[in-house]
C-alpha cells in the first residue's frame, strides 16, 4: 500500500483518503491580483514619466513646449488660479484653492454623465420601438443608418445653432455619441435573444410587456453596457470639444484657454486631470456594471 | 376510459421556406395520450417529432387537423402544458429559486407564496440547497432538474420534453431517467418525451410512438409491457431493443437514400 497508494482495485472502490492539506496563501488571490495590477500600473506610469524627465534632463526637450511632469505638477497653487471663474482679464488672480478645479471637473463630468444616461435610455427605447413596430422601423431605420456614421463633432455647429451657448450642446454631443450606437445595438441584440427564453415566457403566459421587461431587457443588458463602455472614451473626447467652443466652463474651456495663452504647463496639467477622470469614469462604470449585472462573472468578457 | 389528456387528430405541418416549394414535415398524425400516461416519441432526426411538441405546446400552429388538451382545442401556449428543452434555458439573471418562480411571478402570485412554492418544488427535484445559486453554478443535470422544477411549479397536466437529456453524459443521463420517473409518478402529469435513443424509450415509456422519416407519420405504436424498474439485462428488454432497431433502421435507410438522391 505504499507504491500504489493512488490506485483503486476492484472491490475496494471509494477507499476514503484524506485530502492533502494545502497551506492557505498569505494574501487572498483576489487581493494579490489587485495589488499586482496596481504595481504594474505604477511601473508603467513611472517608465513613461521617467523617459519624459530623462529627455528633458539631457536637454532634448524644450520645457516651454513639453514641460515634464515635475514642472507642470510643481506649481499647483499657481495652476489652480486658472480654474477660478471669478478671475477676469486684467483682474488680479484670487480665489486660490481646489474648489474651482473641482467645480470645473464636476461640470465636465456631469455633462458626460447626463449625456450618457439620456443617450442610453433613449437609445434603448428607440431601438426597441424600431424592432417591434414595423411602421417605425420602415420610417426611421434608413435615416438612422444614414446619421449614425456622422462624427459627433460634425454635430457641434448644429448643437450650437439649436441650443445656443451653454451646457446643452455639450450634453447633446455626448448624447449623439452613444445614442446611435445603442439604437443599432439594441435591435441586433433583441434579434439574438435565445428563442427558448421567449418560448419559456410565452408558455408561462407572459404578456408582450412582461416578456420585454422580464426577459428581453435583462438578456440584452450586458451587451448594451459593453457598447456603452466602448463609447465612453469617445464621449469624453466629444465633451471637451464642445466645451472649447460652446460652453464657458469645463476642462475643454481651460485647455483651449491654455492653448491660446501658450501655457504649456496648464495644458499638461489639464491633460493629466482629463486622463484621470476618463480612467475613473471607466472604473465607475465597471462597478455599476458588476452591481447591475451581478450574474455575469467579473472576469467574463466585461473585464478589461 | 376517461377523456384523453392530449388528443391529436389528423395533424399535419407544412413549412414554406422562402422562395421554395412547401415542405411537408408531419403528415396526418393521430393518437391520444391518456391522463398520466408516459409517451415517448421515437424517430430519426428531422422527422418532425419536436415540431409536434411545439404544436401541442401552442408555440407553432398546425397546418391541418386538430390538437385538443382535455377536450379544449389548443390555440395558444399555456403553463398547463409545460415544455422542457434540450438546454435548460434558465434565465442567467435570476437565481434558481427565482427561475422556478418565474411563471408564478408572471401570473402575479404574491412573492411570499411564490418563494414557498419554488422552495417546495426545488426540494422535490432534490435541489433544496441550491435556491440562491446562479444557473451557471449548477451542473448540466442540476440545471435540467431546475428546468423541470420551473415547469412543475405551474402544476402542468402535460409535461413535454424535447430531448431533455441529450446534452448530458451517460451516467448523469441514467440518473436523470430515474429522477424523471419519480417526478412523473408524484406529479400525475402525462409526459411526452422526444428522443432518438432506443434505450431511453424502453426504460421510460408506457407506449412508444415510432415516427417515419420525413414527412413524419406514425409508423407504429409499441406498448412496453415491462414492470418498472426496467432491467437492461432482461431478455424482453433485448427483444424490444431489437424490434426498435429494426423499425428505425428502415427509416434511417430511407432518409439516407433520399439525401443521396438530392
Amino acid at each position: 500500500m505504499t507504491a500504489d497508494a493512488g490506485q483503486t482495485r476492484l472491490g475496494e472502490a471509494g477507499a476514503g483518503r484524506p485530502a492533502p492539506k494545502i497551506k492557505p496563501p498569505l494574501l487572498s488571490p483576489a487581493l494579490r491580483r489587485r495589488l499586482s495590477a496596481i504595481g504594474w500600473g505604477l511601473i508603467s506610469l513611472s517608465l513613461f514619466a521617467g523617459l519624459w524627465e530623462a529627455l528633458w534632463f539631457f536637454g532634448m526637450l524644450n520645457p516651454l513646449l513639453l514641460p515634464p511632469p515635475h514642472l507642470f505638477l510643481s506649481d499647483i497653487p499657481g495652476t489652480l488660479k486658472f480654474f477660478d471663474r471669478s478671475n477676469r482679464i486684467g483682474s488680479v488672480a484670487s480665489g486660490v484653492g481646489v474648489w474651482p478645479l473641482l467645480f470645473t471637473m464636476g461640470s465636465t463630468t456631469l455633462r458626460v454623465l447626463v449625456g450618457l444616461t439620456l443617450g442610453f435610455t433613449c437609445g434603448v427605447a428607440v431601438g426597441a420601438a424600431i424592432h417591434y413596430v414595423k411602421l417605425l422601423r420602415n420610417l426611421l431605420l434608413p435615416t438612422i443608418l444614414l446619421l449614425a456614421p456622422i462624427s459627433p463633432v460634425a454635430w457641434l455647429p448644429v448643437a450650437i445653432f439649436v441650443f445656443g451657448i451653454g451646457d446643452v450642446p455639450a450634453i447633446f454631443l455626448v448624447f449623439i455619441t452613444v445614442f446611435f450606437a445603442i439604437v443599432l445595438s439594441t435591435g441586433a441584440q433583441i434579434e439574438s435573444v435565445p428563442k427558448n427564453y421567449i418560448h419559456v415566457a410565452r408558455i408561462m403566459g407572459a404578456s408582450q410587456r412582461q416578456t420585454f421587461w422580464k426577459v428581453i431587457l435583462p438578456a440584452i443588458l450586458p451587451s448594451l453596457f459593453m457598447t456603452l463602455r466602448l463609447n465612453l472614451f469617445a464621449a469624453w473626447m466629444v465633451v471637451l470639444i464642445a466645451e472649447t467652443v460652446g460652453v464657458g466652463t469645463g476642462l475643454g474651456q481651460i485647455t483651449s484657454m491654455a492653448r491660446s495663452t501658450f501655457n504649456a504647463k496648464l495644458v499638461f496639467f489639464t491633460m493629466a486631470i482629463i486622463g484621470l477622470l476618463g480612467f475613473l469614469s471607466d472604473f465607475a462604470l465597471r462597478q455599476v456594471q458588476n452591481k447591475m449585472l451581478w450574474w455575469i462573472a467579473p472576469n467574463q468578457g466585461a473585464a478589461r | 376510459m376517461s377523456r384523453p389528456a392530449v388528443s391529436i387528430q389528423s395533424v399535419s405541418k407544412r413549412w414554406t421556406p422562402e422562395g421554395r416549394a412547401p415542405v411537408l414535415a408531419l403528415d396526418n398524425l393521430s393518437f391520444d395520450v391518456a391522463p398520466g400516461e408516459f409517451i415517448v416519441l421515437l424517430g430519426p432526426s428531422g422527422c418532425g417529432k419536436s415540431t409536434l411538441l411545439y404544436m401541442i405546446a401552442g408555440l407553432e400552429e398546425v397546418s391541418g387537423g386538430t390538437i385538443a388538451c382535455d377536450g379544449e382545442p389548443v390555440t395558444e401556449p399555456s403553463a398547463e402544458r409545460g415544455l422542457i428543452f434540450q438546454e435548460a434555458s434558465l434565465f442567467p439573471w435570476l437565481t434558481i429559486a427565482d427561475n422556478v418562480a418565474f411563471g408564478l411571478a408572471v401570473q402575479h402570485v404574491q412573492p411570499v407564496k411564490r418563494r414557498e412554492i419554488a422552495v417546495e418544488t426545488l426540494k422535490r427535484v432534490g435541489l433544496g440547497d441550491m435556491l440562491d445559486k446562479k444557473p451557471d453554478e449548477l451542473s448540466g443535470g442540476m440545471r435540467q432538474r431546475a428546468a423541470c422544477a420551473r415547469a412543475l411549479a405551474m402544476r402542468p397536466k402535460v409535461l413535454m420534453m424535447d430531448e431533455p437529456f441529450a446534452a448530458l453524459d451517460v451516467q448523469t443521463r441514467a440518473r436523470m431517467q430515474d429522477f424523471l420517473l419519480q417526478i412523473w409518478r408524484d406529479s400525475g402529469a402525462s409526459i411526452l418525451l422526444v428522443t432518438h435513443s432506443i434505450d431511453e424509450a424502453i426504460s421510460l415509456a408506457d407506449r412508444v410512438v415510432v415516427f417515419t422519416s420525413r414527412p413524419g407519420r406514425v409508423k407504429t405504436i409499441v406498448p412496453i409491457d415491462l414492470p418498472r424498474p426496467r432491467e437492461s439485462r432482461d431478455p424482453r428488454y433485448h427483444a424490444y431493443r431489437d424490434l426498435f432497431t429494426e423499425l428505425l433502421a428502415d427509416e434511417v435507410d430511407r432518409a439516407f437514400a433520399e439525401q443521396e438522391a438530392v
